[in-house]
């Protein structure tokens, strides 16, 4: 697929990045001519340097043949313009532009083909607000990502001792939890993965994958680990575009304090929380963080746009007594370092946030597409189509079809309703399927299986 | 000087428009041949002569008004036309000296509603109706209206508009032309008065009356064509129409225009002030009701809440009207209603006081002092519905309570030096700083400022205009620095 990426910021480039890896032909804009530079160096794409909202430069980029456009600079102005551009001038198929403003989502017709012709738009900002809310409101879990339009959710939790399933079997489960349908979809134990069975024992220390309906999460980690009592107050550190979200969201149910060391922009955040409190000052400063009474903090976030900054003040945060904390972490070989450490839950932005446009770019109708722990994994939904005849799942039990290693279909949506997966469960057209992938190079083949054949069209 | 001159040409138009107000007086005494014809013949034409003279004789001057100089033109006004406006009262009445005439005027301008004439109900109605009317101009501004009507006031319009809004915050531009904004504050201003008078006939008044009573009403004005206020009557249906239009008055013109253009009343929900305007009437009326009751002043509650109702939504509002004498009810009820009066009101209306406004921006001032303490490194902006106000805004309205509370200080004690006791000497300065009328004691209800001897009066006039154009519009003429080039 030839892909066009407008835009070589943090977004632009995890995008280049996975797309690269599964055989793209990627084009990257950007009026900064040392960051292309430095992404022509490592990664194995073509580069344009110019203003991504000038048709020439679109030209340039080949945007005549491209199949997908993917705008994600810092202006929503641009991505919109570029847009346009490619579908009124070039003829791109399918586009896809990072909206911050959520003016511009409030009528449809903006974005709509008599507006800008945006297919997608996403605010990774959003995404990452989402992704932390949902920690606030599971402390316990690592992970809660959403499946079909809420019913379905996959959450991961590090099993504890003195959760009554840490020791014993993995089909205890049901007798423990007689009404709630849920099923474990991976096991990662000191980093490997591990496709669990019904005579897997759970150890301490495991990472685990269920999926449950949404409403029955909760019980479900109570069997893994002792429960924590709710989230009261929230500290978080950097008062960014993702501060200012997350203290948004969290302002009416939690207590919420936000550290944000720039005066001006403690007067912008000021302005637009209602509830939270604004403090001025440096999230690392001991004095600052006593004061606030660190010790009583249910959660700290440490957001910033810094990577040493957030881990050390998570790192100081949890050594004076709050109680969780989470730090975001743009590279990856500080989130490896970190993750079992003392900092409860690193997240890596860019993995966060790009599930949603990948999506887009896969084969197959694909609804869906979360990373799991730090990208090593992923869990799709994506909806079977076709008969017995054309695709490979329609109309077989589990059992019968031929999954590539490390692969589980853990749960189906028929009509609304979730149905776990069992290995005689039957699979039918027009079902969302929930995939759990532990090994990424088996992706591709994933998304065949997905796939409609010749003879059905 | 130059730029005296400008001033003088200004309010020499004025002067002149407002002599042709003289007119309605005048038609109505020649059509009810009441006797009082005879003293507008020379009002008028002294007015006349005396505006032309000046209009014409700086002609030449003509520019633009500066910023500046539009406080002066604005105080400048506010002392001359009551001036004039005594006229017809000194031709008509005899032994009425200027310093009660001048007090008589002013106290109508200024819609205060205070009186130094006894026997209202024996006066010529054409007399009663220039008292009502001067109410009626001056509740929404003259100069504003001045500014409606003629485009000479250029840029200078925006300052004389600002001065004569009450209310911290005064930018808020209905129309982007200045003219188009004072054009539009009068329209809601006419409409609502017309309505008025409707109700008020419909309620059971005559033509004259309803007029009259429209007028100082919409204007919350108080002055009344009775002795008695609104006893004269004694008529619940007439006291609820009389309740609901003060109350309109109480709230800013600019969201009445607001709701009559959107054609909503969403506007009076996102209003903060009016929120807090009614919310504090309500609960005051039922609080000194209970309290009433309870205390026996009145034998059941439904009354109760009648004359609360009536007596606390008219003096809030700065209004002045009074149906029962409230100087006799146990101190607590009509010290707390000369509170409301201080504060209750909402900028941008014809009520008088520091302003709702004002008071919520304090009372937040003073929660973010507290929060403050608590979290010595916290940001905490003052919000008016979710919007931070800037700090200039708030050291302005602290400078203005300073200023507001030193006065009333200063004024009182001059007052009791003159041998007045301390409750009439205060809420007699309380009724007119915030343009009220009736206080306690010897100006309560039932009383009238007719004892006061000519040095209390100027001093109660100053305290008037001083009120109505907020304190700092006249104190400013005050600073050497206004008046360097």
């Amino acid at each position: 697929m030839k892909i066009i990426i407008l835009g070589a910021g943090q977004v632009g480039v995890s995008v280049a990045e996975s797309l690269v890896s599964e055989q793209n032909d990627i084009t990257v804009v950007d009026i900064d001519a040392a960051r292309l530079r430095v992404l022509h160096d490592r990664l194995d794409l073509r580069t344009v340097l110019g203003s991504a909202s000038h048709p020439s430069v679109l030209s340039e980029a080949g945007a005549d043949d491209a199949d997908l456009l993917i705008a994600v600079t810092q202006s929503d102005e641009t991505n919109l313009v570029a847009c346009k551009l490619a579908a009124r001038m070039f003829n791109v198929p399918r586009r896809i532009a990072r909206i911050r403003a959520t003016d511009f989502l409030d009528d449809e017709k903006v974005l709509g083909p008599e507006g800008f012709d945006v297919d997608l738009s996403i605010c990774p900002e959003q995404v990452l607000t989402d992704y932390i809310v949902k920690l606030v409101e599971f402390p316990e879990a690592l992970q809660v990502l959403d499946f079909a339009a809420g019913q379905v959710s996959l959450v991961g939790v590090r099993a504890y001792q003195g959760g009554p399933l840490v020791g014993r079997q993995l089909k205890d489960i049901r007798r423990h939890i007689p009404n709630v349908d849920t099923r474990v979809v991976a096991i990662f134990r000191q980093d490997r993965p591990i496709v669990p069975d019904g005579d897997t024992v759970i150890e301490k220390g495991d990472e685990v994958f269920c999926l449950a309906p949404a409403k029955n999460i909760r019980q479900v980690m109570r069997e893994l680990r002792r429960m924590d009592r709710p989230v009261r107050r929230v500290m978080i550190a950097g008062g960014g575009n993702i501060g200012l979200r997350l203290a948004r969201a969290l302002e009416k149910d939690y207590s919420v304090r936000v550290v944000e060391h720039n005066k001006r922009r403690c007067e912008v955040l000021a302005a637009k929380v209602s509830d939270a409190l604004v403090l001025n000052g440096d999230a690392t400063d001991e004095e600052l963080l006593e004061q606030e009474n660190i010790g009583e903090m249910d959660l700290f976030v440490a957001v910033t746009n810094n990577d040493e900054n957030n881990i050390m003040s998570s790192l100081l945060a949890k050594r004076m007594g709050a109680r969780r904390v989470v730090a975001l972490i743009n590279r990856r070989s500080y989130v490896d370092l970190l993750q079992s450490g003392e900092i409860d839950i690193a997240i890596s932005p860019a993995q966060a946030t790009i599930g949603k446009l990948l999506a887009h770019v896969r084969r197959g109708d694909i609804v869906a597409v979360h990373s799991l722990r730090r990208g090593a994994a992923e869990a799709l939904e994506a909806v079977v189509h076709g008969d017995r005849e054309s695709c490979r799942l329609t109309g077989r039990r589990i059992e019968e079809i031929d999954l590539p290693a490390g692969t589980t279909i853990g749960a189906l949506v028929r009509n609304n309703e979730v149905v776990m997966a069992h290995h005689d469960t039957k699979i039918e057209a027009e079902d969302h399927v929930i995939v759990f992938v532990t090994d990424k190079k088996t992706l591709p083949k994933v998304e065949r299986l997905f796939q409609v054949g010749a003879r059905f069209l | 000087m130059h730029r005296f001159v400008v001033v003088v040409n200004l309010l020499g138009a004025m002067v002149v428009i407002f002599a042709l107000n003289m007119f309605l007086p005048l038609g109505l005494s020649l059509y009810l041949a009441d006797g009082a014809e005879s003293a507008y013949d020379t009002a008028i034409a002294v007015t006349l002569v005396a505006g032309a003279v000046a209009w014409l004789a700086t002609r030449g001057a003509e520019r633009e008004l500066q910023a500046r100089d539009g406080f002066l033109l604005v105080t400048l006004a506010w002392t001359v036309l009551p001036a004039f406006a005594t006229l017809p009262l000194l031709s008509y009445i005899p032994n009425l000296s200027f310093t009660d005439a001048y007090f008589e005027t002013m106290a109508g301008l200024t819609t205060t509603g205070a009186t130094v004439l006894v026997g209202l109900d024996h006066l010529p109605p054409s007399i009663n109706m220039w008292r009502c009317q001067l109410q009626w101009l001056g509740g929404m501004g003259i100069l504003i209206l001045v500014v409606a009507i003629l485009p000479l006031l250029g840029v200078g319009g925006r300052q004389v508009l600002r001065a004569e809004t009450p209310g911290p915050m005064k930018d808020t531009k209905l129309t982007p032309r200045i003219t188009g904004t004072a054009k539009g504050l009068w329209f809601v201003y006419g409409l609502f008065t017309l309505a008025c008078i409707l109700a008020m006939h419909w309620a059971g008044m005559t033509w004259l009356d309803a007029v009259m009573h429209a007028f100082t009403t919409m204007s919350t004005g108080g002055f009344s064509s009775y002795d008695a206020s609104f006893g004269h009557w004694n008529s619940p249906a007439i006291e609820v129409v009389t309740i609901i239009f003060m109350t309109i008055a109480g709230i800013n013109f600019a969201t009445h225009f607001q709701v009559l253009r959107k054609r909503s009343l969403n506007p009076y929900r996102l209003d903060v002030e009016a929120r807090a305007f009614i919310s504090m009437l309500c609960a005051s009326i039922l609080g000194l009701a209970v309290f009433l009751y309870a205390k026996g002043t009145y034998p059941d509650l439904l009354t109760a809440i009648r004359y609360t109702a009536f007596n606390v939504v008219s003096v809030a509002t700065s209004t002045g009207y009074a149906n029962s004498d409230f100087g006799v009810w146990p101190l607590f009820a009509p010290l707390w209603m000369l509170f409301l009066a201080s504060f209750a009101s909402c900028s941008g209306s014809t009520g008088g006081g520091i302003k709702m406004m004002r008071a919520i921006l304090m009372f937040k001032q003073a929660f973010r002092e507290l929060a403050r303490i608590v979290h010595p490194r916290a940001y905490v902006p003052v919000k008016l519905a979710g919007h931070p106000i800037e700090n200039n805004i708030i050291f302005a309205v602290l400078a203005y309570m300073l200023v507001y509370g030193s006065t009333i200080s200063i004024i009182t004690m001059l007052l009791t030096a003159t041998g007045v006791d301390l409750v009439t000497a205060f809420s007699a300065v309380v009724a007119c700083i915030n343009n009220l009328g009736p206080g306690l004691g010897q100006v309560g209800p039932a009383g009238n400022y007719a004892w006061l001897s000519d040095f209390q009066a100027w001093l109660l006039v100053s305290a008037m205009l001083l009120g109505r154009l907020e304190l700092l519009t006249v104190l400013v003429l005050f600073t050497p620095a206004f008046w360097r080039k």
